[in-house]
């Protein structure tokens, strides 16, 4: 049976949503890990029943969670996160150095062709790699140990590494993004990184073209053009033509260009969507108007979507991980809130519906298109 | 018999349900009783003290006796009655936000 699983990680456990090719009537399971954060759930696109959820508590820490059959059931794995060699140290909000010290995984990336490879994004900002299934985990220390990490500084969620993209042809080109450090990109299998932020211009740091420093809140791309980058920064709607080279802004008419997910459509490369937060401090939508922003265009022009989303009186935030699109030949939407709704299209965004409205905060959002 | 008590949240991680009974040889102390915890129930490693018998996770207590033992040294003895198995060792998640 065609259909979608939307893979829900919240403030207070994990969800599955499931549907047919329809996306009209949903089976809402869940929670699991009740009680625990659950930053972020996803599946392998190797082999779409193996999911793996990155569940965390300020009481017990971090655990890696693994299912091997869609979510129905879930196996702990490996949560020994250690930073490799020395272990160096980063500015912290006084200007002093302060020693990196792993707190948590906010972002979790099964490679494209092992269901037992998988990329770990950790806060304070590092890489890790599994390829046993998250039994073990290896740090790529070669990002943490780039000349600039004694400048980097956290943001206010933490110093987090919350953005991989990986080569969709399975190559050996990784991209990575922290706040509040910027964009670094690998080319070598995750030895070696280069900061890649010419073209990035952020208010609140002193120098306009400073290598570092730069407050990224997500990456996203179509895997037919995977040279061809957007990106919701703190503010500004960016892209890259260049693979990171270079950067300039496509904010266009949009009414904020503060936000933090941004997604592109299955089946059209220069149709992206985000959704407009007021400001760094007012995080919520302009007017109290929830819309999804899309352009056609690649950027530049942005036009509303509003259809079936609250456009009075919603106060409500979309989280950077809690915006994905499906694969079925009418692209479905999806994207949860803070307040607990997670809403899809069926039709690229001209008409939302709620699949559910009373969940915990929603952290993250992911879609499996099922065969 | 060593008696061991654990927070609701990791009593559903390990799948266990009241108390957790452990063998662990003289002398009785923290880390003795937690390596012992740690082998019966591996996916506790890390949620109580750091892996490799690293310290002990900031929002986890423990309590015996009508003591506060969270900042005794992880050899220190424990009571005579929680190595008698009188008194159960209490692990506790401290009351710290939502």
């Amino acid at each position: 049976m065609t259909g979608v699983r939307v893979l829900v990680g919240t403030r207070k456990g994990a969800f599955v949503l499931t549907a047919d090719a329809k996306r009209a009537d949903w089976r809402v399971a869940g929670p699991y890990f009740g009680g625990w954060e659950v930053y972020h759930v996803t599946g392998s696109p190797a082999s779409p029943d193996r999911l793996y959820a990155s569940q965390y508590s300020g009481w017990s820490g971090q655990l890696i969670q693994r299912s091997d059959d869609g979510g129905a059931t879930w196996e702990p794995v490996g949560n020994a996160f250690g930073y490799a060699g020395e272990v160096g140290s980063h500015q912290w909000y006084d200007g002093s150095q302060r020693p990196w010290e792993f707190k948590r995984i906010w972002h979790l990336e099964p490679a494209g062709g092992d269901p037992d490879t998988v990329y770990a994004g950790a806060e304070d900002a590092a890489v890790f790699r599994s390829g046993d299934g998250g039994r073990t985990w290896q740090e790529l220390p070669g990002l943490r140990q780039h000349e600039s990490g004694p400048l980097w500084q956290p943001g206010a969620g933490g110093m987090c590494l919350h953005t991989i993209v990986l080569d969709p042809a399975g190559g050996g080109r990784i991209l990575a993004a922290i706040s509040a450090a910027g964009v670094f990109r690998n080319d070598d299998g995750g030895r070696t990184w280069r900061p890649r932020n010419k073209g990035l211009r952020s208010g609140s740091i002193p120098d306009q073209e400073a290598e570092v420093g730069h407050c990224v809140h997500r990456i996203a791309r179509h895997p037919s053009r995977p040279d061809v980058l957007f990106m919701q920064k703190h503010w500004h709607v960016m892209r890259s033509d260049d693979a990171g080279d270079s950067w300039y802004q496509i904010s266009g008419n949009l009414p904020s260009d503060f936000g933090f997910p941004i997604a592109v459509h299955a089946h059209e490369p220069d149709t992206v969507y985000v959704v407009p937060i007021l400001s760094d401090t007012e995080h919520y939508p302009p007017g109290g108007q929830l819309q999804v922003w899309r352009s056609r265009a690649g950027g530049h022009e942005w036009e509303p979507l509003t259809a079936g989303l609250p456009q009075r009186d919603c106060y409500v935030n979309v989280l950077r991980d809690a915006m994905a699109v499906d694969g079925l030949d009418e692209c479905g939407v999806y994207f949860g809130t803070t307040g607990g709704q997670v809403y899809a299209s069926a039709d690229a965004g001209e008409h939302f519906e709620p699949i559910v409205r009373d969940l915990p905060a929603v952290l993250s959002v992911e879609v499996q298109t099922l065969p | 018999m060593i008696r061991l008590v654990l927070p609701a949240h990791l009593r559903t991680l390990a799948g266990v349900d009241g108390e957790v009974e452990l063998e662990v040889a003289p002398p009785v102390t923290q880390r003795a009783v937690l390596d012992a915890l740690e082998a019966r129930y591996p996916v506790l490693r890390g949620t109580i003290r750091g892996h490799g018998g690293g310290p002990r996770r900031a929002f986890i207590r423990f309590f015996a006796c009508q003591q506060d033992l969270s900042h005794e040294p992880p050899d220190a003895p424990l009571p005579g009655a929680v190595a008698d198995g009188s008194e159960p060792y209490l692990i506790v998640g401290a009351m710290a936000g939502g």
